[in-house]
C-alpha cells in the first residue's frame, strides 16, 4: 500500500489527532499499557472502550490488510499512529503474541478462511494467542520437540507438554508445534491452532528468579485441534515456526519499538544515585565510561534499526543487519538492567517493601527478569550459530536449524 | 550499506575497481618496501585526483562536484579495504573543509580547485603532543607587521610530510586549553622558517613533526577571524573523524572478511577450523559489532551532510564505536590466523598497526566517549 495514497500527510496527522482526542479516555493518559502488565487485573471500563476503539478502527495494526481488520495503511501512516498515540500519552492497546509473529505469520501462510477466522479477532484485541513451541527436552534444539498429534479424520488429538508459554494463563488461543510424524526430525512437524478453553489443556504458572510468573508449563490430554486449523501443509509446519520467530526476535530486540525499556536514562539515575562533580560529570569516572559506552552501543543500535528498515525498502534487497538485531539489542538490554543495579547501589537491591522506591524494585527485578532475553526466542549462542552459519556461510557440524 | 542514489553507487563501484585493479593491498606492501618518505605512492595519488575524488566535497564552483560527505565516505571505504595510503582525508577533506567552512572568496579561489584537481596536497597541522587535543593550542601568532609570525611545533601531522599547504592552528590570546584565542592560518610548507621532520610510524603512513620558528605570514593568511578559529576547527575535526571512520570502516570489514575466508580453509584436527564453535562465535560477535559501526559511521555522515546540529555527537559515536571494532577486529585477525598472522608476509599486520594509527587519530575511543559524553551534559 501506497504511503498516503498519494495524499498529504499532514493531513493523516491532523485526521489520527483530531480522532485521539475524541477517542483515547482522558484518565488513561500517560497510564501503562495493560498489556505489558504480567498480574493482569480486570480491565477498566476505560481501558475497555480505548481498546475497542483502535481495535475497530483497525490503528492497533495500521499495516495489516483492511480485509482482515487492519488498517490498511502504509510505514509513514503508521509512524504517525505511534507518534500521534505518544503526543496523547496514549498506548497501543492491540498487542501480544498474535499481533508480534503469529498475525504476521498467518498473513503469510494461512488459506483465506483461516486467515478471516482468525486475524480480525487479533485486530479488535478480542482474542489473546500463546506460542506451544519449547519443551522440556526442546529449547534450543527445538526440532526436538515430542507432543504428538495424531489423525483422527477431522481432527488431531494431541498430548504432551509445553513449556515457557508466555501468557498461557490468560490466553484464549494456541499455537503449536506439534509431531505428525516421528520418523523424521523436521520434517515431522505440523504448525496448529487451538482453543485454550477445553478440557484437555492445563496449565501451571512457573515462579521465576525475579519471583513473578510470566511463563507457564501446559499440558494436553487429549486435547483438539481441528483440521482446518492446520497452517500450511501436513509435516510442513517446520518452514513456518522460522518465519515466526524471526518475527519474535525481531520483536525481542527492540527493533520494532526501539529501545524496548522505558524509564529514566541511566544518566539521570546517576546523576541522582552517585552525583556528580564540579564540571557535572558523573563523580565515579569509571561507571562514566561504562555509562559513555552503553550508551553510544545503544545509539548505534537504534540507527542499525533504522538502517535496516530503509534497507528493505530500498533497493539493495534485504539487510544483512536483521540477523544481528536479536543479540545486539538483548545484550544491550541487559547491561542496562546491570549498569541501572549499580548505579542505584543497595538501593537497587530491594526485594520488597516501602523502604524502596517502585521504580527501585523494578530495577532489581527486571535485572533478574532480563537475564531471560539472552535465552528465550532463540538463546544468544543459537543465534550466533545461525549468524556462522547463515550469514557467514561457516560450516555446521551441529546439523541445527 | 545506506541507500545510495545514482551518483553515489557509481562513485562506490568506481573506488571498488579502481583499488581492486589498481590498488590492492600488494601495492601498499610496495609503497612501504620502497621506504618512500611521504607514505603514499604519488602515481595512485594522481590518478585519484584525476577521477575526481580530491574534490568530492568542494563546491563545483571551485572545480569540485561537492557531491559530499557520505559520497567521499563510500570512497574512503574502498580505500580502507585494500590500505590505500593517499593523502585524501588531509587534503580532499581537512584542508578542503577548512577553506569551505571559514575561507575568504580569495583563499577559496587560490587553494580549493588545486585541492581538488590534487596539484595542491593540504594537511591539518593541530596537535602539539602524543594525544588528539585540539584546544591545547601552544604554538603562538604574535602580532607582526601587518600580519603574523607563528613559532611552536605541531606534532603528528597526518601527510605533513608531503603537504604543500599548512592549516595551522596557532594561539592569538589566552593560554593552552582555552578554546577562545585560537586562530586558524593558512600556511605554505615551503615558507621560511618551517621545518619537517619525518615521523617513521608503525602503519609506514604519512606524518611529520613540524616546527615553526618565526615564520612570517601576511594578514591574509589568516582562516576566519582572530581568536575565533575553534568552530572552524571543530567542524573540520568532525568531517577528517568521519571520514577517517569510513576508512576504518572499510579495513575492518575486509580484515574481517580475509580472516573468514581463512577460517574457511584452514585445516586441523581433519576440519576446518571455521566450523569450531569458539571462533564461530567470536565471528558471528566481530559482524554483529561491524554492522554496528557501519550504521553509526554512515549516520555521523549523512549528519555532516544534512548540516545537522547532531554533528558533533554523531561524529564522536562513530569515531569511538569504530575504533573498539576495528581494534577488536584486527587483534582477532591475527589470532584467528594463528603462526601465520605474525609473518610480515601476511597481511594481517599491516590491518593491526593501521588499525592502532587510525584509532589514535583525531581522537582515541577515550577521547570520543569523554566527548560524548560532555556533549549529552554529564
Amino acid at each position: 500500500m501506497a504511503d498516503f495514497g498519494g495524499g498529504d500527510p499532514e493531513a493523516f496527522r491532523k485526521e489520527v489527532r483530531e480522532w485521539v482526542e475524541a477517542n483515547f479516555p482522558a484518565e488513561l493518559k500517560g497510564r501503562p499499557n495493560p498489556m505489558m502488565r504480567e498480574e493482569r487485573a480486570k480491565p477498566t471500563e476505560a481501558q475497555e472502550a480505548w481498546r475497542k476503539a483502535v481495535g475497530s478502527k483497525g490503528w492497533g495494526t495500521p499495516t495489516w490488510p483492511k480485509a482482515y481488520g487492519g488498517g490498511g495503511l502504509g510505514a509513514a501512516e503508521a509512524r504517525i499512529i505511534q507518534q500521534e498515540f505518544g503526543r496523547a500519552g496514549a498506548y497501543n492497546p492491540i498487542g501480544g503474541m498474535g499481533v508480534m509473529m503469529f498475525g504476521p505469520t498467518l498473513l503469510e501462510y494461512g488459506t483465506e478462511d483461516q486467515k478471516l477466522e482468525h486475524i480480525p479477532p487479533i485486530c479488535r484485541g478480542d482474542v489473546q494467542w500463546c506460542q506451544g513451541f519449547s519443551e522440556p527436552g526442546a529449547g534450543s534444539d527445538l526440532a526436538a520437540l515430542q507432543t504428538r498429534a495424531e489423525d483422527k479424520g477431522d481432527h488431531f488429538l494431541i498430548n504432551g507438554q509445553k513449556i515457557w508459554t508466555s501468557g498461557a494463563q490468560f490466553a484464549d488461543w494456541c499455537f503449536c508445534l506439534v509431531r505428525t510424524d516421528t520418523s523424521k526430525k523436521h520434517e515431522g512437524i505440523s504448525f496448529v491452532l487451538f482453543t485454550m478453553h477445553q478440557p484437555g489443556v492445563e496449565v501451571r504458572p512457573i515462579k521465576l528468579i525475579a519471583g513473578s510468573s510470566p511463563f507457564c508449563e501446559t499440558f494436553f490430554t487429549d486435547a483438539r485441534a481441528e483440521k482446518k486449523n492446520l497452517v500450511g501443509p501436513l509435516n510442513g509446519g517446520w518452514t513456518i515456526a522460522k518465519r515466526l520467530l524471526q518475527h519474535e526476535r525481531g520483536g525481542l530486540s527492540g527493533a520494532g519499538g526501539g529501545g524496548g525499556m522505558g524509564g529514566r536514562s541511566l544518566v539521570d539515575l546517576a546523576r541522582e544515585y552517585v552525583g556528580v562533580d564540579a564540571q557535572g560529570r558523573i563523580a565515579d569516572p569509571d561507571l562514566r565510561t561504562r555509562v559513555v559506552q552503553h550508551e553510544i552501543e545503544g545509539r548505534s543500535f537504534q540507527q542499525t534499526a533504522v538502517r535496516a528498515m530503509l534497507e528493505s525498502k530500498g533497493n539493495s534487497g534485504p539487510s544483512a543487519a536483521t540477523s544481528i538485531m536479536k543479540n545486539a539489542g538483548t545484550s544491550w538490554m541487559q547491561m542496562r538492567h546491570e549498569l541501572t543495579l549499580e548505579i542505584m547501589g543497595h538501593q537497587g537491591l530491594g526485594w520488597e517493601g516501602d523502604a524502596f522506591k517502585p521504580e527501585e524494585l523494578g530495577a532489581v527485578r527486571g535485572w533478574l527478569g532480563g537475564k531471560a532475553f539472552t535465552i528465550y526466542g532463540g538463546s544468544q549462542e543459537v543465534q550466533s550459530n545461525i549468524i556462522s552459519k547463515r550469514i557467514l556461510g561457516l560450516p555446521d557440524l551441529t546439523q541445527h536449524n | 550499506m545506506a541507500v545510495l542514489n545514482e551518483e553515489q553507487s557509481m562513485l562506490r563501484d568506481a573506488a571498488k575497481s579502481w583499488t581492486q585493479e589498481k590498488s590492492p593491498v600488494t601495492a601498499f606492501r610496495k609503497m612501504r618496501d620502497s621506504g618512500v618518505e611521504i607514505g603514499y605512492d604519488v602515481n595512485a595519488w594522481n590518478e585519484m585526483a584525476e577521477m575526481g575524488w580530491a574534490g568530492v566535497i568542494i563546491p563545483e564552483e571551485y572545480g569540485g562536484s561537492a557531491f559530499g560527505y557520505l559520497s567521499m565516505g563510500l570512497i574512503l571505504e574502498e580505500l580502507g579495504r585494500t590500505l590505500t595510503a593517499s593523502p585524501l582525508i588531509a587534503s580532499g577533506v581537512g584542508a578542503a573543509s577548512a577553506l569551505v567552512l571559514g575561507g575568504s572568496d580569495a583563499q577559496k579561489s587560490e587553494w580549493l580547485p588545486k585541492i581538488a584537481d590534487g596539484s595542491v596536497v593540504g594537511a591539518l597541522a593541530v596537535d602539539e603532543g602524543p594525544h588528539h587535543a585540539p584546544e591545547k593550542v601552544a604554538l603562538a601568532a604574535t602580532k607582526s607587521g601587518a600580519g603574523y609570525s607563528l613559532s611552536g611545533t605541531k606534532t603528528f601531522v597526518i601527510e605533513g610530510l608531503a603537504a604543500n599547504l599548512l592549516v595551522v592552528s596557532a594561539r592569538t590570546s589566552g593560554k593552552p586549553g582555552d578554546k577562545d584565542g585560537i586562530t586558524l592560518f593558512l600556511v605554505p610548507a615551503d615558507a621560511k622558517g618551517v621545518s619537517r621532520k619525518r615521523l617513521a610510524l608503525a602503519d609506514s603512513r604519512g606524518a611529520a613533526n613540524i616546527t615553526f620558528d618565526k615564520v612570517e605570514v601576511g594578514a591574509d593568511a589568516m582562516l576566519g577571524a582572530a581568536d575565533k578559529g575553534w568552530d572552524v576547527l571543530e567542524k573540520t575535526l568532525d568531517r577528517v573523524r568521519a571520514a577517517l571512520a569510513a576508512e576504518m570502516l572499510g579495513a575492518a570489514n575486509q580484515a574481517f572478511e580475509t580472516t573468514l575466508d581463512y577460517l574457511k580453509v584452514r585445516v586441523q584436527f581433519g576440519q576446518v577450523i571455521g566450523s569450531f564453535q569458539a571462533l564461530q562465535h567470536r565471528a558471528a560477535k566481530m559482524f554483529t559489532d561491524l554492522e554496528l559501526a557501519r550504521s553509526a559511521v554512515e549516520a555521523a555522515l549523512q549528519a555532516i551532510d544534512a548540516d545537522s546540529p547532531d554533528v558533533p555527537e554523531l561524529v564522536s559515536l562513530s569515531k569511538a564505536k569504530m575504533g573498539d571494532v576495528f581494534h577488536l577486529v584486527s587483534n582477532e585477525m591475527v589470532q584467528m590466523h594463528g603462526g601465520i598472522g605474525m609473518t610480515d608476509a601476511h597481511d594481517a599486520g599491516f590491518y593491526l598497526k593501521r588499525a592502532r594509527a587510525a584509532e589514535a587519530a583525531f581522537g582515541s575511543q577515550s577521547y570520543h566517549r569523554d566527548r560524548y559524553a560532555r556533549i549529552n551534559g554529564y
